[in-house]
C-alpha cells in the first residue's frame, strides 16, 4: 500500500493555488457570474503564477507537473470558482492532445507559445446534433492537394470567443464512424472560421461558451495530429487525462460549498441552538464529508494511475461520475442548510449549485461515465 | 548588493493556541506555520530592490525551530536566492534572535548593503529584533516603514507615526529597515518558483555556530495562559422614552465602574 500523504512540494503547490483561489478568485466569483464576463485579468494572473497549462512538459517550456500535481491545482482553483476553472481547464483539454500525441515540431510550434504569454485554447468535439455520440460527428475534413479542407459546425465550445488555437475533431469519411475521426489544430484568424454569440448559461457563467462554424477552412497537413483516422484514439486518451481534472474541479467546488455550510451551521441559531447542534443537520454534514473524502480518493487514484503509466479509464470514470454527482448533492444540501438565504444570490451557495450541474454534463455526462464503467467491468 | 531579509515563522492566524502543561510556552506540535505576514513586505521589498540593482543577492535568515522550514521556503519561492537557518527552539527571546542574526550575517562572509525585516512578528508582537540588530551591528534603523526609495548610497524611508502623519528619514547604507503593511503588495510564490526553491541553497547552523550561548537569554517564559473568556455583552432596552434617562445614567455608571473606560 502506498501512503496517502502529499509530497512536501505538493503541499506547497496546494497552498499556493488555494491562496490564489481564496484571495483572487473567490471574492470576485459572484461578480463575474452576474456579469457573464471572462475574468481575463484574473486568468492572466493565474497564468503568471504557473497555475494554467499544467500539461505542458518541461522540454517545451512547461513546469512538467504530474497528473497528481495537476488535480491538486484543479481542485484548489475550483474552490475559488468552478466557472473560472472551466476556462483554465479548457486550455488543458485542448493542449493535452498536442502534448500527448503531437510531433516534436507540433509541440514546439503550438505548446511553447502558451508558456511565453497567456494564451487561450479550445477543444472542439461536440456538435449541435452529436454530443455523447461523438463517433457520429459530421464535421468533415477533405483532402485537397497537400492540405485538408474543414467544414462543419461545433457547439458548446468553451473559450471559443477568446481562443488563439482550436483543436478540432472532424471525420475524413462519416461512413468509417470512429475510424474516420481526425484531430487537427486550427489557428486563430484562419480564413473561414465563424464564431457564434456567447451562450447564456445556468452556471459557469463567467466562462465563454459559443457555437462555431468552419466554412472551407484550409488546414495544412502539418496541423493534423498523428495521422488521419487517429482522432478517436486521441480523444479517448485525452479524456482519460482530463477526467481526473474535471472530477477535481467538482471536488473543489463541493469543498467550498461544504466549508460554507459548516461555517453557517455553527453560526445560525434556531430553537435556541446552532444548526450544527441539530442532528438533522449533523447527518447532512456527515454525508457531505463522506462524499468529499470518497471523491478525493477517487480523483487521486485516477491521477496516480496515469502517473504510474497504468490504464485509468475505469477509475477516471468512477472519479468523474462520483465527484460530479457528489458535487451536485453537496451543493444542493449546502443550499438546504442555508435555507431561504441559500436561495438568495446575496449568498454564495446558490451559484455553487448552478455550477455543479454542468460538471455532471460536460466531458462525458454522468450517464456516459456509467456506460464506460459498464463496458470496462463487463469486458 | 547584498540584501538580507530576516524572517520569522509564526503560527497561522487560524491556529488555536494552547499553552503547554507547565506554562513554559505553547504547544507547537500541531501548529501550521506560515511566514510572518509583515516579513512578506520585507521579502517583496528585497525583490524590488534586487530588480533595480542587477547582480544583487537576497539571503533570507531565520532563527527558530527546525521541524518545518515553511517561512524560508516561501521566501525562496517568492524569489529570494538563498537561506540561512539558525536551529534553535521556537521560544528564543528577541535578544538571542538578534544576536544570532548578527552572527549569521557575519559568518556568511557577505557585507550587507541592506537588511530588511517585518516591523513585528504576529505571534509575540515584541517589536524588538530590528532595533536590537541595528544596535548590535552599529547601523541606522527605521521601523514601521511604508515608503522606500534608494537615493545614491542610501535610502529615503517614510515611516508612519501617530495621527496618520508621515516622517521621512534619510539613512546611509547599510541600514536596517523594518517594513509595515502598505509598503508594497507581496507577490504570490509562483509554482515554478516553488519547484525552483527546492534547489536553492539553505545553510543550517546552530546557535553556538553563530556565537549565541544559553547565557544570552534575557527573557524566561514561565506562565503562558489563555486570556480569560470574554463575558457576553450587555443589552439595554430603551425603546420606551420613559426609561431612556435612567438607562443612559445606568450605562454611563457601568462604563465608569465596571468597564472603567470613562
Amino acid at each position: 500500500m502506498t501512503d496517502y500523504n502529499y509530497a512536501p512540494e505538493q503541499v506547497e503547490i496546494r497552498e499556493a493555488a488555494l491562496k490564489f483561489a481564496k484571495n483572487e478568485m473567490l471574492p470576485r466569483a459572484g461578480e463575474f457570474d452576474q456579469k457573464q464576463e471572462l475574468p481575463l485579468e484574473i486568468l492572466t494572473k493565474a497564468w503568471e503564477l504557473g497555475l494554467v497549462n499544467t500539461c505542458i512538459p518541461t522540454e517545451y517550456g512547461g513546469a512538467g507537473f504530474s497528473t497528481l500535481d495537476a488535480v491538486i491545482i484543479s481542485e484548489s482553483l475550483a474552490y475559488g470558482c468552478m466557472g473560472m476553472n472551466t476556462a483554465i481547464m479548457a486550455n488543458d483539454l485542448a493542449l493535452l492532445p498536442i502534448a500527448l500525441f503531437g510531433s516534436d515540431e507540433q509541440k514546439k510550434r503550438f505548446l511553447t507559445p502558451f508558456t511565453e504569454s497567456y494564451k487561450i485554447a479550445s477543444f472542439c468535439l461536440t456538435e449541435p446534433e452529436q454530443g455523447s455520440d461523438a463517433a457520429s460527428i459530421k464535421t468533415t475534413l477533405k483532402k485537397d492537394g497537400d492540405d485538408y479542407i474543414l467544414n462543419g459546425q461545433k457547439m458548446w465550445i468553451t473559450n471559443a470567443g477568446y481562443a488563439d488555437l482550436f483543436v478540432v475533431y472532424a471525420t475524413i469519411d462519416p461512413s468509417l464512424k470512429h475510424k474516420g475521426i481526425t484531430a487537427c489544430v486550427v489557428e486563430k484568424g484562419t480564413k473561414g472560421i465563424e464564431i457564434g454569440k456567447a451562450e447564456h448559461k445556468m452556471g459557469h457563467r463567467c466562462s465563454d461558451t459559443r457555437a462555431m462554424n468552419f466554412n472551407n477552412v484550409r488546414i495544412p497537413a502539418e496541423n493534423i495530429l498523428m495521422k488521419a483516422g487517429s482522432g478517436w484514439e486521441i480523444a479517448k486518451k485525452t479524456l482519460d487525462h482530463s477526467r481526473p481534472l474535471v472530477a477535481a474541479s467538482a471536488l473543489g467546488g463541493a469543498q467550498c460549498a461544504f466549508d460554507h455550510a459548516i461555517k453557517y451551521a455553527k453560526e445560525r441559531k434556531q430553537f435556541g441552538k446552532p444548526l450544527a447542534k441539530h442532528q438533522a443537520i449533523q447527518f447532512m454534514l456527515a454525508d457531505m464529508a463522506i462524499k468529499l473524502e470518497n471523491s478525493r480518493n477517487l480523483v487521486h487514484k485516477a491521477a496516480w494511475l496515469l502517473d504510474e503509466g497504468k490504464e485509468n479509464t475505469k477509475i477516471a470514470s468512477f472519479a468523474k461520475a462520483y465527484a460530479a454527482d457528489s458535487c451536485m448533492e453537496i451543493t444542493t444540501d449546502a443550499v438546504q442548510i442555508f435555507g431561504g438565504y441559500g436561495y438568495s444570490v446575496e449568498y454564495p451557495v446558490e451559484k455553487l449549485m448552478r455550477d455543479a450541474k454542468l460538471i455532471q454534463i460536460y466531458e462525458g455526462t454522468s450517464q456516459i461515465q456509467r456506460l464506460i464503467i459498464a463496458r470496462e467491468i463487463l469486458n | 548588493m547584498n540584501i538580507f531579509v530576516c524572517v520569522k515563522q509564526v503560527p497561522d492566524t487560524e491556529t488555536k493556541v494552547v499553552p503547554t502543561g507547565d506554562g513554559s510556552y505553547i504547544e507547537t506540535n500541531s501548529i501550521k506555520w506560515i511566514l510572518n505576514p509583515y516579513d512578506e513586505f520585507a521579502v517583496e521589498q528585497a525583490l524590488q530592490v534586487k530588480a533595480a540593482n542587477s547582480g544583487s543577492t537576497i539571503t533570507v535568515v531565520r532563527v527558530g525551530g527546525v521541524k518545518d522550514t515553511e517561512a524560508l521556503r516561501t521566501a525562496m519561492a517568492m524569489g529570494a536566492d538563498e537561506a540561512i537557518l539558525i536551529e534553535a527552539g521556537d521560544n528564543v527571546d528577541s535578544y538571542m534572535t538578534a544576536k544570532a542574526i548578527k552572527g549569521a550575517i557575519e559568518k556568511s562572509g557577505k557585507n550587507p548593503d541592506l537588511i530588511l525585516t517585518g516591523k513585528q512578528a504576529i505571534d509575540d508582537d515584541c517589536l524588538q529584533v530590528p532595533q536590537l540588530l541595528a544596535q548590535m551591528l552599529g547601523m541606522p534603523s527605521v521601523s514601521v516603514v511604508v515608503g522606500f526609495e534608494q537615493d545614491g548610497d542610501g535610502y529615503v524611508l517614510k515611516r508612519e507615526i501617530e495621527g496618520g502623519a508621515i516622517e521621512v528619514y534619510s539613512a546611509n547604507s547599510p541600514a536596517v529597515v523594518a517594513c509595515n503593511k502598505g509598503l508594497n503588495t507581496p507577490r504570490y510564490p509562483s509554482l515554478p518558483g516553488i519547484i525552483k526553491a527546492k534547489r536553492k541553497p539553505m545553510e543550517k547552523w546552530t546557535l553556538s555556530d553563530v556565537g549565541v550561548a544559553d547565557s544570552d537569554r534575557r527573557v524566561n517564559y514561565s506562565n503562558f495562559q489563555l486570556p480569560p473568556e470574554k463575558p457576553p455583552g450587555k443589552k439595554f432596552e430603551a425603546m420606551d422614552e420613559g426609561v431612556q434617562a435612567s438607562v443612559v445614567s445606568e450605562v454611563v455608571n457601568l462604563l465608569r465602574t465596571e468597564a472603567k473606560v470613562i
